[in-house]
């Protein structure tokens, strides 16, 4: 009974983990420039796919993480260069068809360099379960936790720390203001872009040993993320981590106790019902609307 | 062009003369059925346009209540042995009554926000769509039973051709009807600015909660009646990936212009179609074209063609 409970929530903890990367991508992107960037589980999903086919051929690991990340680090600044900056001032429904159209763009390319079928990845130590308290862990969900925990607390000092961090949190309040201040603003979202990109990436990376990498495997990661980062008010990044872990132990939880084949309904669920009682996330500001 | 966009009946004339002689170009019944399809995608792109467009509220999840409609008739005629058209209106009520339930909390929510929901309402029908296999045949979807009203069914591209074209005047008048009406410049004001609308006098609320009803219920009578022609219905025509599209058509064409959405969702019917010629490259090319329409006609094909045409209208 204890130990059912136990294990499903260490499996929600690691996929709730890997929403709350996603979702804190959305969140800095959206801080930066206003746009829910779609493409957000395209990330994860070269990370996932540049590490698996890498090490394949016999690249060393960490150093597969790292081009993977690298790789997507790129991409994310050329969307940002050549798609979203450009069309600045379109409409969010505009900018959302934008941020879709790159998705498709990156799933064709990745289709065409990586083909259609799942791919896999070592464990990164062994694949021995861990026993706790009659509960069972993969070792690689170890990695993914600490991974992401180490991830999010470096986006916190980056933010609270580093003048660039701070250049990013101006032009999140003020674009105008932050400009005159002599911040390079499309730098700084060049920056978001290229920051949202490698958390995805190594996201997906660490946790292509669980759900193996195939192209489409962003698709419902970054529509998860995008519900985490909803769930915790868009644009704070605290809120999306909490959101991504709610989504995941959720999940598992209703995965377990309810219905697996609605696994992927639960967190659409948790959101419209939150939503429906708190319009601007659970954490997110109850500002009012400027004229 | 301009009397197109302008003209309230000269547009809806052209419209209706455009279907009239379309047939007469197409050499097979495979031109036939993409046409019939395109018609079938613009009656859902011109009530979703009134959302986008006109009340500017965005929608995600539109494909499920096309969804709904196509399963309601697929299971209500199939099952149960309705008459389809008693199925078809039980679908569009149904469909009517859960977005009038799921509007007022949601359009109360600002732009992303709502986008999120109504993103989540769809992914939840298409879910259970896909998982109630004993009433919807699960992932492969079912078989729909043909069309027959007063004895006579609706058989062949040719007859569908025509009730769709029917169709698709029939809903682009009432639309326009609507534009021009007290409640269409009242659904301008609140795009254009809610509070401002707020201030003098304007119900908002409930005009979007009409306007988002009204477009659900377009998206499932489109639904019931592509079910019918189709045969065959699966939940990929309710899952994420069709709501995109149909909101793609309608952004792509143009908003806030009634028209604009019927041309993007033929455009857009016919792309893929024409892009298998790309095979392996399908998908960047229309990557690649979604994002370039945007980037550099972020207001839509229509109107950005119509703002080349020399300013006639000032004179």
């Amino acid at each position: 009974m204890f130990a059912e409970l136990l294990q499903y929530l260490l499996s929600g903890l690691t996929i709730g983990a890997i929403y709350a990367l996603a979702g804190l991508g959305f969140s800095i992107i959206y801080n930066a420039s206003h746009v829910i960037n779609f493409a957000q589980g395209e990330f994860i999903m070269i990370g996932g796919m540049a590490s698996a086919t890498l090490t394949a051929s016999g690249v060393p690991l960490p150093l597969a993480i790292m081009i993977g990340c690298g790789g997507a680090m790129l991409v994310g600044v050329l969307v940002a260069k050549f798609a979203v900056e450009r069309a600045r001032n379109a409409s969010t429904v505009t900018l959302i068809i934008i941020t879709i159209g790159a998705s498709i763009f990156l799933r064709g390319v990745a289709e065409l360099v990586w083909g259609k079928d799942f791919k896999r990845l070592d464990a990164f130590s062994g694949e021995t379960p861990i026993q706790i308290m009659g509960a069972s862990m993969q070792p690689q969900s170890l990695w993914v936790v600490g991974t992401a925990g180490v991830l999010i607390v470096a986006i916190g000092l980056f933010f609270a720390r580093t003048l660039t961090g701070k250049a990013i949190l101006a032009t999140s309040h003020n674009r105008l203001a932050a400009q005159l201040v002599g911040i390079d603003v499309k730098r700084v979202v060049l920056a978001s872009f290229a920051l949202s990109a490698a958390l995805g990436a190594v996201g997906g990376a660490v946790v292509a040993p669980i759900t193996f990498s195939y192209t489409e495997m962003g698709i419902m990661l970054g529509l998860k993320g995008f519900t985490a980062a909803v769930l915790g008010g868009l644009g704070h990044g605290p809120g999306a981590v909490a959101g991504g872990l709610i989504v995941g132990i959720a999940e598992a939880l209703g995965a377990g106790y309810i219905s697996s084949a609605y696994k992927d309904a639960v967190a659409f669920v948790i959101i419209l019902a939150v939503l429906l009682f708190m319009p601007n996330g659970l954490f997110g500001k109850r500002g009012t609307e400027r004229v | 062009m301009n009397a197109l966009l302008h003209g309230r009946l000269t547009g809806l004339l052209a419209l209706a003369a455009a279907i009239a002689i379309l047939p007469a170009f197409l050499p097979n019944n495979f031109y036939l059925d993409i046409a019939i399809l395109a018609g079938f995608n613009a009656v859902v792109c011109v009530g979703l346009n009134l959302l986008i467009g006109y009340a500017g509220q965005i929608s995600l999840g539109h494909a499920g209540f096309f969804g709904i409609g196509a399963y309601a008739s697929g299971v209500l005629v199939g099952t149960y042995g309705w008459p389809p058209i008693v199925a078809l209106l039980a679908g569009a009520a149904f469909v009517g009554l859960l977005a009038f339930l799921v509007a007022k909390p949601i359009l109360r929510l600002k732009g992303h926000y709502l986008a999120m929901a109504t993103l989540g309402i769809g992914i939840i029908v298409s879910i259970v769509l896909r998982t109630e296999s004993g009433l919807t045949g699960g992932p492969d979807g079912m078989m729909v039973e043909p069309f027959k009203i007063f004895g006579v069914e609706l058989y062949g591209e040719k007859v569908w051709y025509w009730v769709v074209g029917v169709l698709l005047v029939g809903v682009v008048w009432l639309s326009l009807n609507l534009i021009d009406s007290p409640m269409g410049r009242a659904l301008r004001a609140v795009h254009g600015s809610e509070v401002a609308a707020e201030v003098v006098g304007v119900d908002t609320a409930r005009f979007k909660v009409l306007v988002f009803v009204l477009s659900a219920v377009f998206a499932s009578v489109a639904g019931s009646l592509f079910a019918h022609y189709a045969g065959l219905i699966t939940p990929a025509k309710a899952d994420f990936f069709k709501s995109i599209e149909l909101v793609t058509m309608v952004v792509f064409g143009g908003m806030a212009s009634t028209f604009g959405a019927v041309v993007g969702a033929v455009v857009l019917t016919l792309l893929p179609q024409a892009l298998t010629i790309f095979q392996d490259y399908q998908q960047i090319v229309l990557g690649g074209i979604l994002m370039a329409t945007m980037v550099f006609m972020p207001k839509g094909l229509l109107p950005t063609l119509a703002a080349l045409l020399p300013a006639r209208r000032r004179a």
